[in-house]
């Protein structure tokens, strides 16, 4: 009976828990499943079902259970009324009082869970929302305080980083203001802080400010632009310069609005003198200050740039005529103290900006002339350096005179590329020193086109030994008491692959400049003197035939001439007797004694020396006696009137007075060019010893003078 | 030289509307703010039944923590965890298994605040101020390493908070960092909104994105299928990615609100 009692309460408590579930659980906003919910409402129905019966009655309970509906977030307004109103109208049906509680009772009862009920729910309610509202207070109070410890942390740290940065670092306001700066920025503009506070942004122009600087500066402070990063310069306090690797930023509100200006400044004043001397370095040339190669490009370049260059350009390419022997007779350190001495010459004819001059190697140099007014500009130029250079240069306690030769281009900047007009120029000096030297030429296609000719057989020159192009050709040498041959000059060739077969003149100019002269002249000497064991045949008596080989004044000065010249005797096996060199009269004009020692350790050898082209210089004819010479050369032009009748009579007394002084120095006189029998005759009668020329051969191979000489000893 | 450098950023502004707050709001609480509850109510208007929703999503949050004890998995590590209120995962989860540990995180400084005090002398819950957008953070923190050992399973919780990612804040890139982080048998336990096969309109989708853009908390709806890729790397627990009442159910809602079928819920298991 009781079980079932008991059973029959349990499963009214469970009815109205579900019916009262269903009508609140759509108001609420519990986060408890239904089920939980259901679950839930039981006990609470229990607790109002206890309270009905109890004796005596205490509505309390119907507090504590508004209080749980609260506190299970039952919150809803809406929900209230249907808490109620299922408690109305089921509680008494599901979960009856029994007899003990009488019918009117029992809803009175019901009544005044209900008060209180709702009396507790509205103090739950609202003990609730004071302490959520405190307790949220609270946490906001403590987010902010925590927020503000790490702001002022954060800030600490600014700080830290702000004043102990080693970059400078500034902020401004938008209008430019400076608000704050930090240590290192007022240290690199070397000035008080005040002094770098009290300014506006705007007022940091600086003469060398890139192009748009100031653009992109003004559109960070319009906000139209977030970032710039660029090299700044700055006076510093005391007016001296300060560079800077610069880094604005535009900082922003949360909301987007631009509110302040941050600079980052970099120090790089040291790193930029030092970058600037590394650029001078690589841009100018060691010995002379002068632009150096790289630099004249890039300012021809920049010259000759289409649209954005000049309009019309100018060059003097400039060479010094017989810098070489300078070099060569003075040393080096005395070339390059003449050289510094032109170069600062050079520099003081260039006075415009647009006018640069450079140092291309060597002894060459160029002055670009950008935008001349006239040719005539470039031309005044090249006759100011020439007048420049005409006074002679003291280096040493020695006078030296330099002249030089100088190619000018001049046209208009679209005409050419830079390695063309650099060529241009380059051939048209080649044309103004093949015309002596100390002038200027101006640059005409057609002189460029012979004149390329001639630098193509420079170019080639260097390889032609090389590839074998060159051969040696002898020309007779006959003694005219008696016709017999004494031996040959060696003539070298060139097989041009181009031009055919090329002689001395047309090469030997080239040789010297470039140097090539001295593996070219060792290579003749070596040639002839193994030619010359090979004429020393058995069965011929008579003195061996002998060998002369010319030597150019560039080989003098090379220090190993005398040891491989030796050299190439021994290797040949041959006496030096055998051998004679041929010096031209004009190398040897003012030669000193250090020119002259070759040729003297040459003769105490026993090589002869013969002064070629006797007569076609000026030489001090006393002075032959101090020269270490063995044998004059004459000229062809002495005898040239002795070929046909009626001779030329002053001919005659100038070769016969030649003769006489040579003889009576000891020299023996040898004849060139000579083509005619009468002509042979008269400079036998004239005392000459040997002769040369057309009418005994023309130079030919080493063979044919084999020939000769087996003719000429079966004659006598 | 001024005190402070005065660009540098400003407290906390109590009248810019919080999610966490507003979400406070919808679930009956009073911890919220007069420019909390204008922007819940503006919410709301725009799409009606928004509390519903947000019971039905604690409630599947609830079952998905008894779920998680169930299979064994006693560590939670809750991002986005919001202002504790009646029914927190540390109250279910330690109801269920008292040594059961919890790590809530939140990047609202005011519910970190709030989630601190309440959590005071709970050594087994504690609360970390960190962004989900940043995990590494979250997992290099000091609770996390004193309450997660890393080398057992723990249930990740990312409830109602991925749609708080914009596509450009990589949410994917942020979940996969934290499941590699995770042992096998780690849980994802995620609910997400969306309009997609639920009874409100894409309209109206838009206009509730539009109210927390307005309050500078953009909130993203997305696809079942961009739900579902959330789950990369892991494997679908039945019955996989479903509206939030119908994920393992305790009970019948046939009489509850149709609204309550708006957005995902769906548990993973790393393999
Ligand atoms: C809608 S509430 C969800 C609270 C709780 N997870 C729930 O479902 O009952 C979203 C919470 O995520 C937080 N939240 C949003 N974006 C977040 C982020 N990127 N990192 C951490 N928390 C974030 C908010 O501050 C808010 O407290």
């Amino acid at each position: 009976m009781t079980t079932s009692v008991a059973e029959d309460r349990a499963d009214g408590l469970r009815r109205f828990a579900a019916i009262w579930s269903r009508a609140i659980y759509p108001a609420t906003a519990t986060s408890m499943t239904r089920a939980e919910f259901e679950e839930y409402l039981l006990r609470l129905a229990g607790g109002l079902s206890e309270a009905l019966r109890a004796q005596p009655f205490d509505p309390r309970f119907g507090g504590d259970t508004g209080a749980a509906l609260v506190a299970a977030h039952c919150t809803d307004p809406e929900a209230l009324p249907r808490i109620l109103g299922v408690i109305d109208s089921y509680l008494l049906l599901y979960c009856p009082p029994g007899e003990a509680v009488p019918a009117d009772e029992a809803a009175a009862r019901c009544g005044r869970l209900q008060h209180w009920l709702a009396a507790g729910y509205a103090r739950s309610l609202r003990d609730r929302t004071l302490a959520e509202q405190e307790a949220l207070s609270r946490a906001a109070l403590a987010a902010r305080t925590e927020a503000e410890q790490a702001l002022h942390e954060s800030e600490a740290r600014f700080r830290a980083v702000f004043q102990g940065a080693s970059i400078g670092i500034g902020i401004a306001g938008m209008d430019g203001s400076i608000l704050e700066v930090n240590d290192t920025l007022t240290r690199m503009f070397g000035g008080l802080e005040h002094h770098v506070r009290s300014r506006n942004v705007n007022d940091w122009g600086h003469p060398d400010d890139g192009p748009g600087t100031w653009d992109m500066q003004r559109q960070v402070a319009r906000g139209e632009r977030d970032h710039y990063s660029i090299e700044k310069p700055y006076y510093r306090t005391d007016g001296t310069v300060l560079w800077t690797n610069l880094a604005v930023s535009l900082l922003r509100d949360p909301a987007g609005t631009p509110q302040y200006m941050l600079a980052l400044l970099e120090d790089i004043t040291e790193e930029r003198l030092l970058r600037e001397r590394l650029r001078f370095e690589a841009t100018h040339d060691a010995l002379t200050g002068l632009a150096n190669r790289t630099l004249f490009f890039e300012r021809l370049e920049e010259a000759l740039a289409p649209g954005t260059g000049a309009a019309r350009i100018g060059l003097c390419y400039l060479d010094l005529d017989g810098f070489k022997d300078v070099n060569d007779s003075l040393g080096h350190a005395v070339g390059d103290l003449l050289l510094v001495a032109v170069g600062e010459r050079l520099q003081a004819c260039v006075t415009s900006p647009g006018q640069l001059v450079a140092r291309l190697g060597g002894d060459e140099f160029v002055v670009i002339v950008v935008d001349p007014k006239a040719r005539s500009e470039v031309t005044a130029l090249a006759d100011l350096i020439l007048g420049a250079l005409a006074a002679p240069i003291r280096i040493e306690g020695r006078e030296l005179s330099v002249r030089c030769s100088i190619g000018i281009v001049e046209g208009p900047a679209g005409a050419l590329g830079p390695a063309e007009a650099l060529r241009s120029a380059d051939i048209t000096m080649y044309r103004a020193k093949a015309a002596g030297g100390n002038r200027f030429a101006l640059a005409d296609p057609d002189a460029d086109a012979r004149a390329i000719t001639r630098h193509g057989l420079v170019n080639r020159l260097p390889t032609a030994l090389e590839r074998g192009e060159f051969f040696v050709e002898y020309q007779p040498l006959v003694r005219l008491s008696d016709g017999s041959v004494r031996g040959a000059e060696a003539l070298v060739r060139w097989c041009h692959p181009v031009h055919g077969t090329l002689g001395p003149d047309h090469f030997i100019p080239l040789a010297e400049a470039t140097g090539l002269i001295v593996p070219l002249g060792r290579w003749v000497l070596e040639q002839a003197a193994r030619q010359a064991r090979d004429w020393q045949f058995p069965g011929l008596d008579g003195p061996p035939l002998r060998v002369n080989v010319n030597l150019s004044p560039s080989q003098l000065h090379h220090p190993g001439l005398v040891p491989e010249t030796v050299a190439a005797l021994a290797e040949a096996g041959i006496e030096p007797s055998a051998l004679c060199l041929e010096v031209t009269e004009s190398a040897l004009i003012g030669a000193d004694e250090d020119l002259l020692r070759p040729l003297r350790q040459f003769a105490e050898l026993g090589v002869d020396i013969a002064l070629d082209d006797f007569g076609t210089g000026y030489s001090n004819l006393a002075s032959l006696r101090q020269l270490p010479i063995t044998t004059l050369k004459l000229d062809r032009s002495f005898t040239r009137g002795m070929q046909h009748q009626p001779v030329d009579p002053v001919d005659v007394k100038i070769v016969d007075g030649i003769v006489q002084l040579a003889h009576t120095l000891g020299l023996s006189v040898t004849v060139e060019g000579v083509e005619t029998g009468l002509q042979a005759e008269h400079l036998r009668v004239l005392g000459c010893d040997t002769a040369q020329g057309w009418y005994y051969a023309r130079p030919g191979p080493p063979e044919r003078l084999h020939a000769l000489s087996l003719v000429d000893a079966s004659s006598t | 030289m001024v005190e402070r450098p005065a660009w540098a950023p400003q407290g906390i502004d109590l009248s810019v509307p919080s999610v966490s707050r507003i979400y406070d709001y919808y679930l009956g609480g009073s911890h919220n703010f007069e420019a909390d509850r204008d922007a819940g109510r503006r919410a709301m208007e725009a799409f009606p039944g928004l509390p519903k929703i947000m019971q039905a999503n604690r409630a599947f949050m609830r079952r998905a923590v008894r779920y998680a004890v169930d299979q064994g998995v006693t560590q939670f590590l809750d991002i986005g965890s919001g202002i504790p209120t009646f029914g927190n995962v540390h109250e279910v989860a330690q109801a269920a298994r008292p040594g059961a540990t919890v790590v809530y995180v939140d990047h609202d400084p005011v519910a970190v605040a709030h989630s601190r005090a309440v959590l005071e002398g709970n050594e087994r819950a504690d609360i970390v101020s960190a962004d989900l957008r940043s995990p590494r953070d979250i997992l290099d923190s000091e609770p996390a390493r004193r309450l997660l050992d890393l080398s057992r399973p723990v249930a990740l919780l990312l409830i109602a908070v991925l749609h708080f990612l914009e596509d450009a804040d990589e949410p994917s890139k942020s979940v996969a960092e934290l499941r590699d982080a995770l042992a096998p048998g780690s849980l994802l336990i995620l609910t997400h909104a969306s309009t997609d096969g639920g009874p409100r309109k894409p309209e109206e989708g838009d206009k509730v994105e539009g109210v927390y853009r307005n309050i500078g908390s953009p909130l993203i709806m997305r696809s079942r299928t961009e739900v579902e890729r959330f789950f990369d790397g892991f494997e679908p627990v039945e019955p996989g990615v479903v509206a939030m009442p119908l994920w393992r159910p305790d009970g019948t809602d046939d009489e509850d609100d149709p609204v309550i079928y708006t957005g995902f819920a769906g548990v993973g298991r790393k393999a």
